[in-house]
């Protein structure tokens, strides 16, 4: 089971929304269970396993992503506002930063917030960015798994270091014609990329719990 | 008579050990007082190794950096020097590794520690940048840079950072986009410029300047026939054109409850004073060699305690606001050149003289040419950056340096070309020149990163043929 700390965490991340830690995520959308209610239940029973955690904390991270993803980025690039969404929006006029970016910091901001408990992050097995390919045998067999088996979520245990993790990995769908036109056209994408298309799996959300084993 | 000669020898032995134990106990005693003085300059002894040219001055407050058990304080390094790593929209910031995948890969190099790469009190590992750093550290990581970036293939394993090329935490003139967007670019751009500073018209905007002042408004404490001088000053002053009176700096006014209560007049100004208005410069030059003792709560800086060559004659002059300000006479063409060459004396700051940048910098001082096209002292190692809603002039000096490529974009760009100022800045025969001359060599990473663009772009443009005509 996961400590008591990272329990309370995650039913304080889901009781307030967490918007601004847990916020917002890549181009696409995954599949979740109705979290926030089994989570409540189990808290008021058994304490919350791994699995529901995981799915409770990945239902806020896609429901305030694809809040950004489809009423902010592809409502400015509609309207051909003056500001769009640009990989180099720090250095550049009137640009704000991708899905897949905001979805970044938003775990970054969780990775240095001490009291957050767990971590997560945007892998793909077709990265643009070098940094969010697979790293662990998990990583990469749970984004197999999920390119795979549409639908479903991967769920297993690893050992990284000598630290022991409860690893959940969630398909990352294309929902907006915006994610899957600059991932399909993006001058960095390897000759051996597939064509995108909504609904297709583009690569998937990584929630890791440490357990105290 | 052997008798005697033992008895002798037997009393100069017991004094040896009185006089050695007189000694430990000596010893002994100013040790622990070295230990335990705060801030004496006994604690030198303890010093494991000259400190970096940084630090040094700041040396005595052991504390600065160690706990009181002498391990390094958890925020030694990011309790000073984190606005910076965020300003320079740090590459490695440690965040990036707190990711438990990189578990395997902190354990070849733990990114997470500033300490991994830089130690302190190693004069034998530390560079003329001011810090110690291994050469290598890139590639202990980014082992497939050579099939990421085939153009990378025979360059040495270790001339990642020394070539130009790249940094480990500031790459904001050196990431590809940058190099790519200006690339191609003239040596000196068509307008070249410095920003003009804008605080008096800020001040205007938020109508909080006051109304210029005249020699009949001044309220100073003293006889009218001992301040002729400071009035005649002051009267040239962007003070008066301010409405900042005599008052304003002697006898600032204070918070007492809700009302503001003039203190006692004070004939010296005391560098919160100076805060009280320009805040950003004043934490700028706490933050740089010349302030950086005072922000430690030590006295300020002597110029011969420089570590750099200094002219003599200003050997015992210390670092204030007044050093480049003199009371009064708040002449920034004098604070942005003479009031440097007062005091520096190396091959650089001599060198200014006989520059293209200081010809540049007569012309706009006689008139001749336009504000802002004039290049002092200040003009790159105090650059006009924004900040506060206003243009700032960064205080801290040496912010901008180390590595120097951090002066490319707040500095050099007004004026040259990005592959111009990376060349010019990668040859230090040419900096010891002042710049006066071309750079020797050029660094070829502004074109390497146009091939690399070219060739996705190219690729994408096939990509997009074939599939249209699917």
């Amino acid at each position: 089971m996961i400590s008591l700390r990272t329990i309370t965490i995650s039913t304080a991340l889901l009781g307030i929304g967490c918007g601004a830690l847990a916020t917002l995520a890549g181009c696409g959308s995954s599949e979740t269970v109705a979290a926030p209610t089994r989570a409540s239940e189990a808290a008021k029973t058994e304490g919350i396993s791994p699995q529901t955690f995981a799915d409770s904390v990945h239902a806020v991270m896609m429901a305030d992503r694809t809040v950004y993803a489809k009423h902010v980025v592809t409502r400015l690039k509609k309207q051909n506002a003056p500001v769009a969404p640009s990989e180099y929006w720090e250095d550049e006029e009137h640009k704000i930063p991708l899905p897949a970016q905001m979805f970044r910091m938003g775990a970054e901001l969780v990775a240095e917030n001490p009291e957050a408990g767990f971590s997560y992050a945007l892998k793909s097995k077709w990265p643009l960015n070098p940094q969010n390919k697979a790293v662990s045998p998990m990583e990469i067999e749970g984004l197999e798994f999920v390119a795979e088996n549409p639908g479903k979520n991967f769920y297993g245990e690893e050992k990284i270091g000598d630290k022991t993790y409860y690893t959940a990995v969630y398909p990352d769908k294309a929902v907006a014609q915006a994610c899957w036109e600059c991932h399909n056209n993006h001058q960095n994408r390897e000759a051996d990329y597939p064509d995108f298309k909504e609904g297709d799996v583009m690569g998937g959300v990584i929630v890791r719990v440490p357990l105290n084993k | 008579m052997l008798r005697s000669t033992g008895n002798i020898v037997q009393r100069l032995v017991q004094k040896v050990w009185v006089y050695w134990i007189l000694a430990t106990l000596l010893a002994c005693g100013f040790m622990g007082y070295a230990l335990t003085a705060d801030r004496s300059p006994a604690k030198r002894i303890f010093l494991p190794g000259k400190t970096t040219h940084g630090h040094y001055q700041i040396e005595l407050d052991c504390h600065a950096c160690h706990t009181t058990s002498f391990e390094m304080k958890q925020d030694a390094c990011v309790g000073c020097h984190v606005a910076e790593l965020k300003q320079c929209k740090d590459t490695h910031p440690a965040t990036k590794f707190i990711d438990p995948v990189n578990a395997q890969r902190l354990k070849v190099l733990d990114a997470t520690n500033c300490l991994t790469c830089h130690k302190e009190h190693v004069p034998e590992r530390t560079y003329p940048m001011g810090l110690s750093l291994p050469t290598d550290y890139c590639y202990h990581c980014h082992t497939t840079i050579f099939e990421d970036r085939p153009s990378h293939q025979g360059f040495a394993f270790n001339s990642c950072q020394t070539a130009g090329c790249h940094n480990y935490h500031d790459n904001r003139a050196l990431y590809e986009n940058i190099l790519v967007k200006h690339f191609g670019e003239p040596d000196v751009l068509e307008n070249p410029h410095v920003p003009s500073r804008d605080y008096h018209d800020w001040l205007k905007s938020r109508k909080q300047l006051g109304s210029p002042l005249t020699a009949a408004d001044q309220d100073s404490k003293l006889p009218a026939d001992e301040i002729t001088t400071a009035l005649a000053g002051w009267l040239k002053s962007s003070h008066s054109t301010a409405g900042v009176n005599c008052s304003g700096c002697h006898q600032p006014p204070v918070e007492v409850g809700d009302t503001e209560v003039p203190q006692t007049w004070s004939e010296s100004v005391a560098l919160d004073v100076c805060s009280g208005c320009h805040k950003p410069e004043a934490e700028g030059w706490l933050g740089g060699l010349h302030g950086m003792r005072v922000a430690d709560n030590f006295p300020p800086m002597q110029v011969c305690d420089a570590r750099l060559p200094m002219k003599s004659a200003a050997a015992h002059r210390l670092l204030t606001c007044n050093s480049c300000h003199p009371a009064h006479q708040y002449d920034t063409h004098l604070a942005a050149v003479q009031a440097c060459l007062e005091c520096h004396n190396d091959d650089h700051s001599l060198a200014y003289t006989r520059s293209s940048h200081f010809e540049l910098w007569t012309a706009e001082t006689n008139g001749k040419s336009p504000a802002g096209s004039g290049v002092s002292c200040a003009t790159c190692h105090m650059p006009r950056e924004e900040g506060a809603g206003r243009i700032v002039v960064n205080h801290n000096q040496n912010a901008n340096l180390e590595p120097n490529e951090k002066m490319v974009r707040s500095v050099c760009m007004n004026c040259h070309g990005l592959e111009f100022s990376i060349d010019a800045l990668a040859d230090p025969q040419l900096i010891n020149k002042c710049f006066e001359g071309s750079p020797a060599k050029h660094i070829e990473s502004a074109q390497m990163a146009k091939d690399w663009f070219d060739r996705k772009q190219r690729e994408r443009q096939e990509r997009l043929n074939r599939r249209n005509s699917q």
